[in-house]
C-alpha cells in the first residue's frame, strides 16, 4: 500500500521505518541538514533540520513518517528558527571565513546562505581551541568542529578504528582522539579513511591541496545547496 | 524637494578593503552622489559627524577609538549598517582573540622575529587596545548586515539603492557570501 504525508504541501511517498528526511531525500526535496549523511546512522544533534508539526518542533532526520502527516519545512518561522540555530553554532566556535580552505564549498556556510542568516546576531565566544597539524596528510582545525559527529560515526561504523569521539558535557563537550598524546599524528588514522571524508565544516581537511578552486567556481559560489546537494555527494569529484 | 539623505561611512579595525569595493561600483559613483549627500566619510575626508540617515560601518571594535567612533556613529545615524566581516564577526583582526593582548604585544613589539628596539608603544595619543576585537552589534544596535570580505560592490550597490528607494533589503544568492 501506497503511504503518503504531506511537506510544504506536497505529498511525500514513504516505507515503514523511514525518517521524514529519508523519505525527503528519497523524492528529491531538500530539508537542510548538517549532522545527517544517509550512510550513517541518525544522530539528530545539530538541530538544522527542524520542521514542524502540528505546532510541535521535531528534528526531521529522527522523526519517524507516518501516514497523513503535516510537515512545515519551510515557513518563515521555520527558516528563523533554523537562523537561531545557525547563528549559535557559529558563534559557539571560530569561523573566519575568509581564511578557511573549506569556504565556498562549506557545509556549514551554505546552509547559512539557505536560510538567509547574514550575520551571527548573538555574542561570540571566541573560545581558545587548537589546530591538530600533527598528521602527515590532514589537518583539524577543531575551531571549526560542530560536534556533529560525522567522523565519529565513520571511523567507528565504516573505517572500524575508533579514532574520534566526542568528551565532556555541555559547553564542555569537545572532540577528542584516540591516541596515546591526543594527537591526529599519533592515532591509526589515515587520508583514505571515510572519517576523512565526512566533515560537514572545514573542521578536517587534507594537506597540500589549499585554495584550488578560484572564487567564483567553488561549490556553492553560483548556486545554493539545495539545488546543488552536500558536499559529501561531490567528495569523489575532487578526491 | 526634500534634502537627500546623508550618508557617513567609518573604517574602524578593518583594511579598508569595505571602502575600495564601495569604490569598486565604479561609474554607478556618479549616481550616487547624485542620490545622496556625503557627511563624515574618509571619501570626504570631513571629520565630523553630522546627523546622518545612514551610517555604514567597516571594521570590527579593537581599542578604545574603535568605541567611541561607533557609539557617535549610532547616536548621530538613524540607519546603521554592519558591513564586511570584520564589522559583522570581527573576521581577521579577531584571530588575536586566541592571545592575550599581552601575547600578542610582546610577539608584535618584544619577541617576534625582526623586532628591533623592542618596547610596547606607550604615547599617549595612541588608543588603548581592547583585551578583545569584537563584531560591532556586541557593542551597539545594528540595522543591517552586509557580509563578506568585502562584500561585492554589486553587494553593496543592492543594499544602497534598495534603501534608498524604501525598499525591503534582498540580495541575489551570488551576492551574499562570508568570504
Ligand atoms: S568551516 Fe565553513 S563556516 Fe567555518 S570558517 Fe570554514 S568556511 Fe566558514
Ligand atoms: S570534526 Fe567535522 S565531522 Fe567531526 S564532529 Fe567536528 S564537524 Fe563533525
Ligand atoms: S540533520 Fe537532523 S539534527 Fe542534524
Amino acid at each position: 500500500m501506497n503511504k503518503t504525508f504531506t511537506l510544504d504541501g506536497r505529498e511525500i511517498h514513504f516505507e515503514t521505518g523511514q525518517t521524514i528526511m529519508d523519505a525527503a531525500l528519497a523524492a528529491g526535496v531538500y530539508i537542510p541538514h548538517l549532522c545527517h549523511n544517509p550512510e550513517f546512522a541518525p544522530h539528530g544533534s545539530c538541530r538544522v533540520c527542524v520542521v514542524d508539526i502540528g505546532g510541535r518542533q521535531v528534528s526531521a532526520c529522527t522523526a519517524a513518517a507516518s501516514e497523513g502527516l503535516q510537515v512545515d519545512s519551510s515557513s518563515e518561522a521555520i527558516q528563523a528558527t533554523r537562523r537561531a540555530i545557525l547563528q549559535m553554532l557559529f558563534v559557539e566556535g571560530n569561523h573566519v571565513c575568509p581564511a578557511c580552505e573549506k569556504s565556498g564549498a562549506c557545509q556549514l556556510q551554505a546552509v547559512a546562505y539557505y536560510t538567509g542568516m547574514l550575520a551571527p546576531h548573538f555574542t561570540h565566544f571566541f573560545p581558545r581551541r587548537p589546530v591538530d597539524a600533527s598528521h602527515p596528510d590532514v589537518v583539524i582545525d577543531f575551531n571549526r568542529c560542530i560536534l556533529c559527529e560525522l567522523c565519529v560515526r565513520a571511523s567507528r561504523d565504516h573505517d572500524g578504528k575508533r579514532v574520534f569521539a566526542i568528551s565532556g558535557r555541555g559547553l564542555e563537550s569537545h572532540l577528542v582522539i584516540d591516541s596515546p598524546s591526543g594527537l591526529l599524528g599519533d592515532s591509526s588514522f589515515a587520508a583514505g579513511d571515510k572519517a576523512a571524508h565526512v566533515c560537514p565544516t572545514g573542521a578536517i581537511l587534507p594537506k597540500g591541496r589549499g585554495y584550488e578552486t578560484p572564487i567564483g567556481e567553488r561549490l556553492y559560489d553560483r548556486e545554493p545547496i539545495n539545488i546543488i546537494g552536500d558536499v559529501r555527494a561531490h567528495e569523489e569529484e575532487v578526491v | 524637494m526634500a534634502e537627500k539623505p546623508r550618508v557617513a561611512t567609518a573604517s574602524l579595525c578593518g583594511c579598508f578593503g569595505c571602502h575600495m569595493s564601495l569604490l569598486d561600483i565604479d561609474e554607478r559613483i556618479l549616481q550616487l552622489v547624485d542620490l545622496v549627500i556625503f557627511d563624515r566619510t574618509p571619501l570626504t575626508d570631513i571629520k565630523t559627524l553630522g546627523d546622518c540617515d545612514l551610517g555604514l560601518i567597516e571594521g570590527g571594535v579593537a581599542n578604545a577609538e574603535n568605541v567611541e567612533v561607533l557609539r557617535e556613529f549610532r547616536r548621530r545615524c538613524k540607519s546603521l549598517v554592519a558591513v564586511g566581516a570584520c564589522a559583522v564577526n570581527g573576521g581577521i583582526p579577531a584571530m588575536r582573540n586566541q592571545f592575550s593582548l599581552a601575547e600578542c604585544l610582546h610577539e608584535s613589539y618584544r619577541d617576534g622575529i625582526g623586532v628591533h628596539n623592542p618596547g610596547i608603544p606607550n604615547d599617549p595619543e595612541i588608543p588603548l587596545l581592547l583585551d578583545q576585537v569584537h563584531p560591532i552589534h556586541e557593542v551597539v544596535a545594528i540595522d543591517y548586515f552586509l557580509p563578506g570580505c568585502p562584500p561585492s560592490a554589486d553587494a553593496i550597490w543592492t543594499f544602497l539603492t534598495r534603501f534608498l528607494e524604501g525598499r525591503p533589503i534582498a540580495f541575489p544568492y551570488t551576492q551574499i557570501h562570508f568570504d
